[in-house]
């Protein structure tokens, strides 16, 4: 008998394989053909990209001596044991987002023996992943993340099935992905990536169990799970996208979404082995500067839920985008606050910069970000002080504005360009700049340097830093 | 917003009504918000986004804005992060 389930296990795994190896084959005749390997995985319509239905996975009667072996120190546990490994084997876990959580949690769960790991990620490894995001490497710089993970779980466990799906989950392919697992983990860093799990679970009837992190601060809350609440019983409202930060823009330590992902690792283990979970109803928040834990009691799930509750409005997936009024794969909130005659491109710019025009240049980033790159020659003023009128700050920036202006044959506007990383922050103060009238600032043309530092680094000076 | 404090110890000044977490927001508002408060209120709530803990439980199981604060209560506010 056992045998039996053995070999059904392993025909089941070699399809698996082959169809993966059909995919790469794939990737790598479009790469060879010229096409930019991240078209294919930005391409979520891509066949290659999302294989189809899968197998179930077959039921194991018993542990072979190798998996008794490789999982002993694990089996002794009472609370585990046999039953639980069976179990653990048995389990498909889908894991949205091969990031700085999702990786910690891929580890722990293909060290752990589960079946089968889905791995979802719309993205390429970039050099500013690998401080957290551990399961990549410099090698693999520009491949998929689905696939980088995948390669790097498979030396880890070989006899694990997985299952990389290089693509966004989307409102068309969430719900028949979601069905396919057993427990999902929500791993991912935006707000309409995680309503839209949190429907699929709902609707495929599957736990969520969802973990967060950002700079020192980590989150998890187990969802949709033996009656407990869902998302959307917690937070019926998306945020306002201008309150969400992520963390290319608020930084992260790559140890929080670490410790986050074990947990989270933890509490999918827990789940599918049949240990049940400790955080239903229950929020667990890290504060890794005081190096304390709190679990926080949550509301029971809500009856008048939109997805979950007794009368749901929310019956299939939705346009997640529009809901929350942000995107789920853009790394940065582009704005466009003003005109196009207030801004200037950083190739004009640099061609002021050799005509020796007199201007002013106001770099508005915080202090920690102007520490690690900064143009010598621009007035520092963070924007939360432009935004509180500091005086003392804006004293400085006047006399700067006077020295300059005495180059000047006295013209009546004067040119200060403002600039930050990416040309968000500086037009919020080009704004402002434009509502001050006092003394030298109402004679002030106030323009914002589109893309700001970063497009400075790509297109003018390729050795000033990016991050 | 709160000049980067994290932790307020508050004494609350004497009303004829007990105070509920409604006049707490709004005596945070008008007392403690330094700058954009639309980051953290909407209209007589907080905004959507931030959860409210009342001595470490989820404030919908307290009664929300109805909740009379008691002597010594502790209330956090806390913003879901969304990073991974």
């Amino acid at each position: 008998m056992a045998g039996m389930a053995e070999a059904a296990r392993l025909s089941a795994e070699i399809r698996q394989r082959e169809r993966e190896l059909r995919g790469l084959r794939d990737r790598l005749a479009s790469v060879l053909a010229g096409d930019a390997a991240a078209d294919a995985a930005h391409n979520e319509e891509d066949a290659a990209a999302f294989p189809g239905e899968l197998p179930p996975l077959p039921a194991q009667a018993s542990l072979s001596p190798a998996d008794i072996l490789r999982y002993s120190r694990q089996l002794v546990l009472p609370e585990l044991g046999v039953r639980g490994q069976l179990l653990l084997a048995r389990s498909s876990v889908l894991v949205v987002g091969c990031g700085g959580l999702g990786c910690p949690l891929a580890q722990y769960l293909a060290a752990a023996g589960v079946g089968r790991l889905g791995l979802v990620d719309h993205d390429v490894v970039e050099t500013s992943n690998l401080h957290r995001q551990v399961l990549h490497g410099e090698a693999r710089r520009g491949l998929p993340k689905a696939i980088s993970a995948a390669a790097a779980l498979r030396l880890l466990n070989s006899t694990v099935q997985y299952v990389p799906y290089c693509g966004a989950l989307s409102t068309r392919t969430a719900l028949e992905l979601v069905r396919q697992y057993d427990v999902v983990a929500d791993c991912s860093d935006n707000v309409p990536t995680r309503y839209l799990v949190n429907d699929a679970c709902v609707l495929a009837g599957k736990p969520l169990v969802s973990g967060s992190a950002l700079r020192l601060e980590g989150q998890l809350v187990v969802y949709n799970y033996q009656g407990g609440p869902c998302y959307r019983c917690l937070f019926p409202k998306p945020p306002p996208p201008e309150t969400v930060t992520n963390c290319a823009d608020g930084g992260v330590l790559g140890v929080v979404p670490g410790i986050m992902g074990c947990i989270q690792a933890l509490e999918v283990l827990k789940i599918a082995s049949g240990m049940g979970s400790s955080f239903n109803q229950f929020m667990l928040m890290f504060d890794a500067r005081e190096g304390r834990f709190r679990n926080i009691k949550l509301r029971p799930k809500k009856p008048d839920c939109v997805v979950c509750g007794d009368n749901p409005s929310v019956t299939c997936l939705q346009d997640y985008e529009a809901f929350c009024g942000s995107s789920a794969t853009d790394k940065c909130r582009t704005l466009h606050l003003l005109s196009s005659k207030d801004r200037i491109s950083v190739e004009q710019y640099k061609k002021l910069l050799d005509e020796q025009v007199p201007h002013v240049l106001l770099d508005v980033r915080p202090q920690v970000e102007v520490d690690i790159c900064r143009l010598a020659h621009a007035v520092h003023i963070p924007l939360s002080k432009l935004e509180e009128k500091d005086e003392h700050y804006l004293e400085h920036l006047e006399k700067r504005i006077c020295e300059e202006k005495q180059r000047t044959n006295g013209q009546t506007s004067f040119p200060v360009y403002v600039i930050c990383k990416l040309g968000n922050d500086s037009q919020k103060a080009v704004r402002i700049l434009q509502e001050l009238t006092v003394k030298e600032f109402a004679s002030v043309l106030a323009k914002d340097i589109k893309g700001g530092l970063m497009a400075w680094a790509t297109k003018i000076d390729p050795a000033f830093p990016q991050y | 917003m709160f000049d980067g404090v994290k932790k307020h110890q508050v004494t609350l000044p004497c009303q004829p009504e007990p105070w509920d977490i409604r006049n707490l927001l709004q005596w945070i508002k008008e007392n403690l918000l330094k700058e954009r408060p639309e980051l953290f209120m909407q209209g007589e709530s907080v905004r959507p986004g931030i959860l409210v803990l009342i001595n470490d439980a989820d404030w919908e199981l307290m009664g929300e804005l109805d909740y009379k604060l008691q002597d010594q209560d502790t209330v956090h506010f806390i913003s879901t992060l969304h990073g991974g």
